[in-house]
């Protein structure tokens, strides 16, 4: 089959590569029809995120009809037609039977990398280093899906691809970064970033009831996209002074929440953002984390910052006393998938939420090396890129 | 918690005696860096780790787990490496190495709670032919009397050691304790203990095991050289067998496709 690899830094090609087959009696094989480029795969790309290994395939947002399942998986049957998180989750340990899915205790085959690093470790993930199990990810023609009986979700024909797709990841990944903000009725939400994952964050915050959104980026496309689409008032954050500017916009109270879309890789003017800048060049620091201490800095007394961005290593300057004297709540992690597609679904087959506005790209999956450039570093007003790993 | 020491000098039932010093839950890490020498370590560690973690080959993984037992070192006084050797640079008066160190066996301990009821844990774990399921370093199991077993176990380069073995003391859902038998090619003893855990947790498996390395002294010296290697084949044995009673299976990535 074919398959988009990691070859080193920025070095990505699609390859031919054997099918996968079932290993485990819980597994699937899924024949791939969709799959997309998360900002997450960037932080590969950019080589942020340690222990990739030559020749791992990557891609963790994908879809499909199921050929094949092993004798324990009783709930899946071949034709169907799933979308798969991108984490792969157990269903019997007690991080999953919390609903805690993202820290699954027996997903992960390399285990003590990950506890190596971080103490523990967390689920396995498709497709994003050997950190986290290894996984072959789903940036190809067919994936092999562990616990196949416990992640994917069966979607109704009535549904497209496009509609459904980012049910793997982006939009339960936005609808958890809003739902820890904890809304309440008037409330005003800080929305740093206008990736796909903000935007749709953006729209998670309003159909929890926030009042108002304020979305923060540099990049106008991404800005419009948020006004337009998803209804923001946004802010540019090259162009204003941040602090001042939602202060002016909230009566001085400042927003009840904030939700750093971003990540470690955040770009910043300020000296901060140079100082990162540096220390990751010089590897005296691991993660750049402008973005976060900006929502640190803006949020109000009491507030509650919520991190869906990821985070992989160690971050300096990290402003603690600022979270302490204002008594900030802070909420972070992967996803808990399993928590969110089903409901998510629903409301998509209810025409609540529709969140294909941000695909600006369709792509073949032999495209999948230039669209990974094209989409860092935003150009041609490029948003969100599907993958089409059939067509030529 | 791993912790990963020499033993007290051997004795006739290593077993009995390991069962009653956990029982008496003895602190095991006593500071033996010098102060200065902690400050460098954690300075040192935290470069490694930072490095380590920016690098992406197994090498600099191994070079930030360096890192991090420097950190550990630097924040808790304690040295694994100077404890294993019974050095101690905390207190000077006190000679470098003791007469006798090198006469320890090796003890490792390790635990892991498992998400299902204890009866099932330790019928599972006492059906001894269970064992190679997640004892990947086992090839067989099999009981050749109540309380008699012949282990197999997959040596270097294709060879096999073999040993039989009995269990010495038994409490149903609690304990199960076993050694070697007299004139074994390895001579070890072990434990593992049961106990319910707090709430809906499950059940806690303690294991504690003793060993003397096969070969005498040199194969002292190569167990020393790669110390770390049986602590890391016990946590890994514990997550699959933690694996195989949660879930029925051990999550792999072998055979999966992957490029050139
Ligand atoms: N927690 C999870 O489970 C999970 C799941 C998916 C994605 N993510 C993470 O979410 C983050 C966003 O993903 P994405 O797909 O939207 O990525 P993306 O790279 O497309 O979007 C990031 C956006 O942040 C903007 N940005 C950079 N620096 C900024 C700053 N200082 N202030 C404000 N905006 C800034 C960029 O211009 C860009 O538009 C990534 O870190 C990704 O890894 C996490
Ligand atoms: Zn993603
Ligand atoms: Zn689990």
């Amino acid at each position: 089959m074919k398959a988009l690899c990691w070859l080193g830094k920025n070095r990505l090609a699609v390859e031919d590569v054997p099918d996968p087959k079932i290993i485990n009696p819980r597994d699937a094989v899924l024949k791939i029809t969709r799959t997309a480029i998360c900002g997450s795969d960037l932080h590969l790309l950019d080589g942020f995120i340690p222990q990739m290994e030559r020749g791992d395939i990557l891609g963790h947002e994908f879809m499909g009809e199921v050929m094949e399942v092993g004798p324990e998986v009783k709930n899946l049957k071949p034709g169907d037609r799933v979308v798969v998180p991108f984490t792969i989750s157990c269903g019997n340990c007690f991080f999953c039977n919390k609903q805690l899915w993202s820290l699954c205790d027996n997903s992960n085959p390399d285990a003590r990398t990950c506890e190596t690093m971080y103490g523990y470790t967390g689920a396995g993930l498709f497709g994003y280093s050997h950190i986290y199990g290894g996984y072959a990810g789903g940036q190809a023609q067919y994936a092999r899906v562990p616990f196949a009986d416990v992640g994917p979700l069966k979607v109704p024909e009535s549904l497209k691809d496009e509609q459904v797709l980012f049910l793997s990841d982006i939009l339960p990944t936005a609808y958890m970064a809003a739902e820890n903000c904890n809304i309440e009725r008037g409330d005003t939400v800080a929305v740093f970033g206008c990736g796909p994952v903000g935007l749709l964050a953006i729209v998670s915050a309003y159909a929890l009831g926030a009042e108002r959104v304020i979305a923060i980026d540099r990049i106008p496309e991404r800005l419009r996209m948020a006004q337009s689409r998803a209804k923001a008032d946004v802010l540019n954050y090259e162009q204003v002074d941040l602090m001042e500017a939602i202060k002016e916009m909230t009566g001085g109270r400042g927003p009840d929440s904030c939700i750093d879309a971003v990540g470690l890789e955040a770009h910043g003017t300020t000296l901060d953002a140079w100082y990162d800048l540096a220390r990751t060049t010089l590897m005296m620091e691991t993660d750049r984390s402008h973005a976060l201490r900006r929502a640190i800095q803006v949020c109000r007394k009491g507030g509650t910052v919520s991190i869906p961005g990821v985070y992989g290593g160690l971050l300096d300057k990290f402003p603690m006393g600022l979270a302490f004297a204002k008594g900030l709540t802070l909420r972070m992690g992967q996803t808990h998938m399993q928590r969110y597609m089903k409901p998510l679904l629903e409301r998509i087959e209810k025409g609540e939420i529709d969140p294909t506005f941000i695909i600006t790209h369709r792509l073949p999956l032999d495209a999948a090396p230039e669209a990974y450039k094209t989409f860092r570093d935003k150009q041609d007003d490029c948003v969100k890129v599907v993958l089409d790993p059939w067509a030529s | 918690m791993t912790t990963f020491s020499s033993a007290p000098p051997r004795q006739a039932h290593p077993t009995a005696r390991a069962a009653v010093e956990a029982d008496q839950g003895r602190p095991i890490h006593r500071q033996n860096v010098g102060e200065l020498e902690r400050w460098i370590s954690g300075a040192a560690g935290a470069a490694l780790v930072l490095h380590g973690l920016r690098q992406r080959s197994l090498a600099s993984l191994a070079l930030a787990a360096v890192g991090g037992g420097l950190i550990q070192r630097g924040a808790t006084g304690h040295c694994q490496l100077y404890h294993r050797l019974g050095v101690s640079t905390a207190d000077a008066r006190r000679p470098a190495l003791k007469h006798g160190d090198v006469h320890r066996g090796i003890l490792i301990k390790r635990s892991v709670t498992v998400s299902r009821p204890i009866e099932e844990v330790f019928a599972f774990w006492r059906h001894l032919e269970n064992l190679p399921r997640f004892m990947l370093h086992l090839q067989s199991v099999s009981s050749t009397g109540p309380d008699r077993s012949h282990w197999v176990v997959r040596g270097p380069m294709g060879s096999t050691i073999e040993w039989d073995a009995e269990i010495i003391n038994e409490k149903p859902n609690e304990l199960i304790a076993w050694r070697s038998v007299e004139g074994s090619e390895v001579d070890h003893a072990g434990t593992v203990r049961f106990s319910r855990a707090p709430g809906d947790r499950g059940t806690e498996v303690h294991v504690e095991l003793n060993y003397e390395p096969p070969g005498g002294q040199f194969g002292r010296a190569i167990a020393w050289l790669f110390g770390e290697e049986p602590r890391i084949q016990m946590e890994d044995d514990l997550s699959r067998f933690k694996q195989v009673m949660e879930t029925g299976e051990i999550a792999s990535v072998d055979g999966q496709p992957r490029g050139h």
